[in-house]
């Protein structure tokens, strides 16, 4: 059946740009403000839903070339890597360390290595929000 | 001391149509009214989220306000397709 739903399309398009660049935001803002990676990939799941729901699946594939699966799984090794890199300089598991860097740009910058475990939380919490939601809708 | 009490009574009255809604979801008749009363409870929740942030003299919440805008927006898209084709997510067979 051909459906017509211009408006649902046309809105798609602009809001799902303005949820990405939230999470996005949400994401970096986790370290000291309310945040994180769990909520960060929890929008930005929310906002590739949209897109499967506005567009389909089959299109949606078409463009993210990207398996859920192994996405949620690398999520997972990345944060457990980043958790035993502390047990090899002899610290406890999941120790983390900050340090301050003079950044080309950005001047004065503190980085953590939480960012890289927030980053394997939010890459573990998009595949699984997008697979589950996935398989729920395969069947009828 | 005016101001704050304005605040709370508004917040009471936004209580109260939270749960006018909760009465519509739980009573409606039709589907239709029950994906309506989600959406107008999103928007209430919205609206007493802004009301605690001037409250409280904070701006910790606004991230939030656009967070509940979003996955309720989402939430009755979806919803919709589903009443209208009974299926949420398209798919060739």
């Amino acid at each position: 059946m051909k459906t017509n739903d211009v408006i649902l399309k046309s809105v798609t398009r602009v809001a799902a740009v303005i949820i990405l660049t939230f999470s996005i935001y949400l994401f970096m803002n986790g370290h000291h403000h309310p945040g994180g990676g769990f909520i960060g990939g929890l929008s930005m799941s929310s906002a590739i839903v949209l897109l499967y729901l506005s567009f389909g699946v089959d299109k949606v594939r078409e463009n993210i070339r990207v398996d859920f699966k192994k996405l949620a799984a690398i999520g997972v090794l990345i944060a457990i890597g980043t958790g035993m890199s502390g047990v090899i300089f002899g610290k406890p598991f999941l120790t983390q360390t900050f340090g301050y860097y003079d950044l080309p740009i950005f001047g004065n910058t503190e980085l953590a290595s939480a960012l890289i475990f927030d980053t394997g939380v939010a890459l573990a919490v998009i595949g699984t929000a997008v697979n589950i939601i996935l398989s729920i809708s395969e069947d009828r | 001391m005016i101001f704050k009490t304005v605040l709370v009574i508004a917040l009471c009255i936004l209580a109260l149509a939270i749960l006018a809604n909760l009465y519509r979801i739980i009573k409606g008749p039709s589907s239709a009214d029950r994906v309506q009363a989600l959406d107008s409870i999103g928007i209430n929740l919205i609206a007493s989220t802004a009301v605690f942030s001037v409250l409280l003299h904070t701006h910790a919440f606004f991230d939030l306000i656009l967070l509940i805008g979003i996955l309720s927006f989402i939430g009755t898209v979806a919803f919709a397709r589903f009443i209208e084709r009974g299926v949420v997510i398209e798919r060739k067979r």
